[in-house]
C-alpha cells in the first residue's frame, strides 16, 4: 500500500535531476544510509545463522563432522525430547488461551464504565520483565499455605468442606532432643551438615495415621551437604519399646515438612517425609542448622498442592505466560473492534438478532484478520519462550518444565558444553518459525500489490 | 445512532431488566478477573516490605491484621548492596545506547527504503521482513565466539551490539511503514529547494516521523530493559544488568525472598513509569505488527 505511493515520487525526483551521475549518486547515498544496518545485520544476524547451521553438523567440541547425529540425538535423548514435547504443549495451549481471553475481555469491555482501568490492569504485566513475573508467580504458588496465596485459598476452601487434619495435637516426646517453639518442633541442638535429627512424636491417634505409613526406618546415611532423619510415632501399639528409639512396631509419619534453618533464621532447605518417616535435606553448605518441623504440619488441613512440583509446573508456567500476554491480545483485538463499522451490528440488532448471533455471525468474521495476526505473533513468541521457564521452576522441577530455548541454553552455555547439539536446537527453532516468516512475506507482498 | 435509540425505546421493561442484570454480571466477572490479575503483583509488592523472617512464616496478607510488620529494611539493604546498584546502573548503560542506536540506524535505513531508489531495494526489504521472526537463539553460539575473538565478550558493548542487531529488523519495518506514508510533495519541495538527502532526512522526515520513532523507542526500551537471556550470556559479573543480578539469587528462593521481592520491584519501577507515561506509543508499536 505504501510503496506504490513511494516509488513514483522517487522516480519523479530523479527525472527532475538532469545532472549526469545523479542515479549513481543516489545509489551511493543509499549505501551510506543503509551501511550501518547492513553491517550489523550481516555480521550479527545473517552470518550467525549460517554458522549455526554449519556448526550443527559438527561434534560437541566442533572438531569432528558428525552429519545429522545432533538432530538424531535431539529427538532420541529424553531431556531434549521432553523439551520438544513441552514446546508443543506450549504452542497448542498458550496462544489459544491468550487469544480467547483477549477476545472475551475486548468484547466485554464495551459494557463497563471502568474500561480504561480494566485495560491498564490486564495490560500492565506486558511492561515488566518475565524475570519479575517469574518471581511474582513463584511467590504466589509456594507450597506452604502459610506463605503462598494460591495454596492459602485452596486450603481455606478445602477446610470449609472437609476435615483433613495433618496431625493436630502432635507433640514431641519429652527429653528426646526435640523442643516445641511457637507451634513448631525443632531439634534441641543445631546439627552439622552430614548429621541427622530424629523426631519422636506422641499425641497422635492411630486413626490419624495414613494407611500408607510404614514401619519407621533408621535415618538414611547423610552425605556431605545433607541432613537426614526420621519422623515417627514413638509408641508401639499394645505397649513396649524404648522411648525415643525406633523400635519394631513404631510407624513412620509420611507427608510432613521438615526444614533446615540457618543461624540467621532463614529456611535454606526443605524436605517431605517418606512413607517410612525418613527425610533427606540436601544442598546445604557446611555449617550448623536447626532442623525444624514448621507449625503448618500440626494445624488443620495444612498441606497445600505442590504447584511447583514436577507434575504441575507446566500449568503454573503457562498460566504466568497467559497472565502476561492476554493483555496484548486484548489490546490488539479491542483496537480491531473499535475500527469496525458498527452499522452492520446495529442493523442486525434492529432485525432482532440476539447478542450472541451478532457476535457469531458479524463481529467474529470481521475480526478474523486481527485474530490471525495476534495468534501468529503469539505462536512465534511462545516457540522462543525462555525466561519464564528458566526462572519459575525450582531445581527439582526444571527437567519436567524444560523447553527448547532453555535446553539450548543448558547444553551450550549452562554446563552441557555441547555446542553441536545447541546449534541443532537453535536451527530447530528457526525451522519452527519458518512458516510464520513465509506468512509475513506473503502478507507484505499482498499489501504492496493493493 | 438513531437506530440504537429506536431499539431502546421499543424495549419492554422485562428486556431492560435483563440488560441491566447482564451488565451487572459483566461488571462482577470483570472485577473478579481484575482482582486475579492484580493480586500476584500486589502480593509481591507487600512482601517486599516485610522482613524475610516474616515472609518465611506467614503470608503477605497478614499485614492487614498486623500492619506493624511493614518495614523499609529490604529496600535499605538493597540500595546498600553494591552488586544491585551497580547492575541497575548497567541496565541504564545498556538500555539507553541500545535504544538510541536502534532508532538512528533503523531510521537511516528506513529512509533509504522508503524514499531512495536503488537496485535490489524490494529484495532487501523482503530480507528485512524475513529477519523479523528470526529467533535470537540461532545467533548465540557464533556471536559468543565472535565477541570472544574480538575481546568484547562479557562487556556492556557486546550486549548493546547484540540488542541493536536484533532490534533493527523491527525498527526498519516499523519506520519504513510510517516514513513511506509521509506526503511526497513535502520531500519533493525540499529537493527542489536543493536540500541534500541528509538534510531532508534530518529536517523533514525525522521530525515528521517522531510519533513512529517514539513508538519504536518505547518498545525497544522496554524490550532491552526486560531482557534476561542476552545479558545472561554476554555480560559478566561487572557488566550484568539488574535482571541477571536478581536471577542469580533465585537458587535459594525462600531464603532470598527479601532481595528477590524488593529487587524485582526496583527493576520494575522504570518500565512501569515509561509504560504508564507513554502507553499510547507502546500500543502503536504493538499494533504495527510485532512479530518477533
Amino acid at each position: 500500500m505504501t510503496a506504490s505511493l513511494a516509488s513514483p515520487a522517487v522516480v519523479g525526483a530523479d527525472a527532475r535531476r538532469p545532472r549526469r551521475g545523479g542515479r549513481n549518486r543516489t545509489i551511493v547515498l543509499a549505501i551510506v544510509f543503509l551501511a550501518p544496518a547492513i553491517v550489523l545485520l550481516g555480521a550479527l544476524v545473517v552470518y550467525p545463522i549460517l554458522y549455526t547451521l554449519w556448526r550443527s553438523f559438527y561434534s560437541a567440541s566442533g572438531g569432528e563432522f558428525v552429519g545429522v547425529d545432533n538432530y538424531v540425538t535431539m529427538f532420541t535423548d529424553p531431556d531434549t525430547f521432553t523439551a520438544i514435547r513441552n514446546n508443543f504443549i506450549w504452542v497448542i495451549v498458550a496462544p489459544i488461551a491468550c487469544t480467547a481471553l483477549g477476545l472475551v475481555f475486548a468484547v466485554l469491555l464495551d459494557r463497563i464504565r471502568w474500561a480504561t482501568a480494566f485495560k491498564l490492569i490486564i495490560f500492565m504485566p506486558m511492561a515488566i520483565s518475565m524475570l519479575a513475573a517469574g518471581v511474582i508467580f513463584r511467590t504466589v504458588f509456594q507450597e506452604n499455605p502459610q506463605v503462598g496465596v494460591a495454596n492459602a485459598i485452596v486450603v481455606a476452601v478445602r477446610d470449609a468442606f472437609t476435615d483433613t487434619a495433618a496431625f493436630p495435637g502432635a507433640r514431641e516426646r519429652p527429653d528426646a532432643g526435640v523442643v516445641a517453639r511457637d507451634g513448631a518442633l525443632s531439634g534441641a541442638e543445631p546439627v552439622m551438615a552430614g548429621g541427622s535429627q530424629g523426631f519422636p512424636l506422641i499425641g497422635i491417634r492411630q486413626s490419624e495415621i495414613p494407611e500408607t505409613a510404614k514401619q519407621a526406618a533408621e535415618p538414611p546415611h547423610a552425605r556431605a551437604g545433607e541432613i537426614t532423619g526420621t519422623v515417627w510415632l514413638d509408641l508401639v501399639r499394645g505397649g513396649g519399646g524404648t522411648n525415643g528409639h525406633i523400635d519394631p512396631g513404631k510407624k513412620g509419619l509420611p507427608g510432613l515438612t521438615v526444614q533446615a534453618v540457618d543461624s540467621s533464621g532463614a529456611v535454606v532447605a526443605s524436605a517431605t517425609t517418606a512413607d517410612d518417616g525418613t527425610y533427606r535435606l540436601t544442598g546445604l553448605d557446611g555449617g550448623r542448622y536447626t532442623v525444624t518441623m514448621p507449625a503448618s504440619n500440626f494445624t488443620q488441613g495444612a498441606s497445600g498442592i505442590p504447584w511447583l512440583g514436577p507434575s504441575l509446573i507446566n500449568v503454573v508456567v503457562i498460566s504466568s505466560y497467559i497472565w502476561i500476554w492476554a493483555g496484548f491480545a486484548m489490546i490488539m483485538i479491542a483496537s480491531g473492534l473499535s475500527a469496525l463499522d458498527r452499522s452492520l451490528q446495529e442493523a442486525a440488532r434492529v432485525d432482532g438478532a440476539t447478542e450472541w448471533q451478532v457476535f457469531r455471525r458479524i463481529t467474529a468474521p470481521l475480526l478474523m484478520p486481527v485474530l490471525v495476526v495476534v495468534f501468529v505473533t503469539l505462536i512465534i513468541n511462545v516457540l522462543k519462550i525462555f525466561d519464564l521457564v528458566y526462572v519459575i521452576p525450582p531445581g527439582e522441577s526444571k527437567p519436567a518444565a524444560n523447553v527448547i530455548a532453555v535446553e539450548m541454553w543448558n547444553v551450550s552455555f549452562g554446563g552441557g558444553n555441547n555446542q553441536g547439539l545447541g546449534s541443532a536446537l537453535a536451527i530447530l527453532l528457526l525451522v519452527l518459525v519458518l512458516p510464520s516468516m513465509i506468512l509475513n512475506v506473503r502478507r507484505f507482498r499482498r499489501e504492496r500489490e493493493r | 445512532m438513531s437506530g440504537l435509540t429506536i431499539v431502546r425505546g421499543r424495549r419492554t421493561l422485562g428486556q431492560r431488566i435483563v440488560a441491566a442484570l447482564s451488565t451487572g454480571v459483566v461488571n462482577i466477572v470483570l472485577a473478579v478477573v481484575a482482582v486475579f490479575w492484580l493480586v500476584p503483583t500486589v502480593g509481591l509488592f507487600i512482601a517486599s516490605f516485610r522482613s524475610s523472617a516474616d515472609n518465611s512464616q506467614s503470608g503477605w496478607w497478614t499485614v492487614f491484621l498486623k500492619p506493624a510488620q511493614l518495614t523499609l529494611e529490604n529496600y535499605e539493604d538493597l540500595l546498600a548492596n553494591p552488586t544491585i546498584t551497580g547492575s541497575f546502573l548497567n541496565t541504564v548503560l545498556i538500555v539507553v545506547p541500545t535504544t538510541i542506536l536502534v532508532i538512528v540506524i533503523g531510521a537511516l535505513a528506513a529512509y533509504a527504503f522508503s524514499w531512495m531508489h536503488f537496485p535490489g531495494r524490494d529484495w532487501m526489504l523482503i530480507a528485512v521482513i524475513v529477519l523479523l521472526a528470526v529467533p535470537l537463539q540461532v545467533a548465540l553460539i557464533p556471536i559468543a565466539k565472535l565477541f570472544g575473538a574480538i575481546g568484547i565478550f562479557g562487556s556492556i558493548v557486546g550486549v548493546i551490539l547484540f540488542h541493536v542487531a536484533f532490534g533493527l529488523p523491527f525498527a526498519i519495518f516499523l519506520l519504513r511503514n510510517f516514513f513511506s506514508q509521509l506526503p511526497a510533495e513535502l520531500l519533493e519541495a525540499a529537493r527542489i529547494d536543493g536540500a541534500s538527502e541528509a538534510r531532508i532526512f534530518a529536517r523533514v522526515v525525522f521530525p515528521l516521523g517522531l510519533p513512529a520513532i517514539a513508538s519504536l523507542g518505547i518498545f525497544q526500551f522496554l524490550w532491552t530493559w526486560n531482557d534476561l537471556l542476552v545479558a545472561l550470556i554476554f555480560s559478566n559479573s561487572t557488566s550484568q544488568p539488574i535482571t541477571v543480578a536478581i536471577q542469580s539469587q533465585l537458587r535459594q528462593f525462600g531464603a532470598n525472598i527479601d532481595v528477590l521481592s524488593s529487587g524485582a520491584f526496583l527493576s520494575m519501577v522504570i518500565p512501569l513509569v515509561v509504560f504508564f507515561g507513554f502507553q499510547r506509543y507502546f500500543v502503536q508499536a504493538l499494533l504495527a505488527g510485532s512479530n518477533r
